[in-house]
């Protein structure tokens, strides 16, 4: 037999070619289509200025509220989130209230008997004061951390991310 | 009449045989309640279906007045509970079928297990069943956070942390699920209604036609 290709081949070539290209033409748009949110870019978490004087805060952690407008798809809205904020020395700490277990909102000194840890009332999850989880409560790793500044004597708070403190 | 019509079409496509192979064949002894009461555990499987065919119905049905967005959800469910003549009932039998379909299909799969029914030459089918299982969970999970109150964000917060807990893709599942990386919201809602509604029926559909195809083909597993 030779090399040639026969008219049967050629024919089978083509249509699965042409077949191919057609069930691309229409599966490429729809799964690009399904997966836009994994390539949406993270809007820059710009400083927002808070209404809490820098020179208020103590080292007790304190509750820092901050206003932004979040752009939900078709949907904007003005969103108040918190963090517990506290100076460590001159150093300005935020520390974001969402538990690591399953995502309530943790109090300072929530719990009686620790005084000065982090407490999530839904499944008794504890963490030091600088964010850690301790051991042997349900919480998975430390609270996660937010940037902190400073604008003409006001706190602002930044954008979040993992606590750098444990 | 009917006999008439019936004959009538017969002639011409000839369906006996057809309806006759879905639906004319013997029970076997040993999976019928009636000649041994214990038989009843062989059920399940069916009731299961039952309870789908239910769920199927009143969740088209819901749709009528349901709708997937952030601000009207809530409204809308609550709409056709409380101002729809028989909403309440509707909504009850979807929400009463979504836990006992799961139950069912657990008892279901408790029964093969149990009854060595899985083994050769019926793997393929377990292999289907546990699929349909996970598709099953699946709707469970979606349509939990479709009436959009406090028990079903929460509910889909914790899901989602579920979700992002798996290694390497994790973030990606969970993005994808909830349609932003951060943000439970707008998307998310339209996301899951596409998914509830659509996409795993869609799957669920296939994989009934291939387990009962097979249950076919294969018969039922003879008594213990």
């Amino acid at each position: 037999m030779s090399n040639k290709v026969t008219r049967r081949q050629f024919l089978n070539y083509s249509l699965m070619g042409v077949g191919s290209f057609m069930a691309a033409g229409m599966i490429l748009p729809m799964g690009r289509f399904a997966l836009d949110p994994l390539f949406q870019t993270d809007a820059e978490g710009d400083e927002i200025v808070t209404s809490v004087k820098v020179s208020e805060i103590t080292e007790e952690p304190e509750k820092v509220d901050f206003t932004f407008t979040q752009q939900d798809a078709w949907y904007e809205s003005e969103v108040t989130n918190f963090a517990w904020v506290y100076k460590d020395g001159d150093k300005l700490v935020g520390l974001s209230p969402v538990c690591k277990h399953l995502g309530c909102t943790v109090t300072w000194a929530g719990d009686d008997n620790n005084p000065d840890m982090f407490f999530c009332p839904c499944h008794n999850g504890l963490y030091t004061k600088d964010g850690n989880n301790v051991p042997g409560t349900p919480p998975r790793g430390p609270l996660d951390e937010f940037e902190v500044g400073e604008k003409d004597g006001y706190i602002t708070i930044g954008k979040k991310k993992e606590n750098t403190l444990v | 009449m009917l006999n008439r019509i019936y004959d009538w079409i017969d002639d011409r496509i000839d369906i006996t045989p057809i309806w006759r192979d879905i639906a004319d064949h013997e029970v076997p002894e040993h999976v019928n309640p009636a000649y041994h009461f214990s038989a009843f555990v062989y059920c399940f499987g069916g009731l299961t279906f039952f309870i789908t065919v239910i769920q199927v119905l009143s969740g088209m049905f819901l749709t009528m007045y349901y709708v997937p967005d952030i601000v009207n959800a809530w409204n809308s469910v609550y709409y056709l509970q409380n101002d729809v003549a028989a909403g309440m009932i509707v909504r009850g039998m979807h929400h009463w079928g979504a836990s006992l379909v799961v139950v069912m299909m657990f008892l279901h799969t408790l029964r093969v297990f149990f009854t060595g029914a899985y083994k050769s030459p019926r793997e393929l089918n377990w292999v289907v069943g546990v699929l349909l299982f996970m598709v099953m969970l699946g709707l469970a999970f979606t349509g939990y956070l479709l009436p959009w109150d406090m028990k079903a964000l929460f509910a889909t917060n914790v899901g989602l942390d579920i979700a992002e807990s798996v290694p390497f893709i994790g973030e990606w599942i969970k993005t994808l699920l909830a349609g932003d990386a951060e943000i439970v919201g707008a998307q998310t809602l339209t996301r899951f209604f596409a998914i509830h509604v659509f996409f795993l029926p869609a799957a669920l559909f296939v994989l009934m036609g291939i387990h009962f195809i097979l249950i076919r083909r294969q018969g039922i597993s003879g008594p213990l």
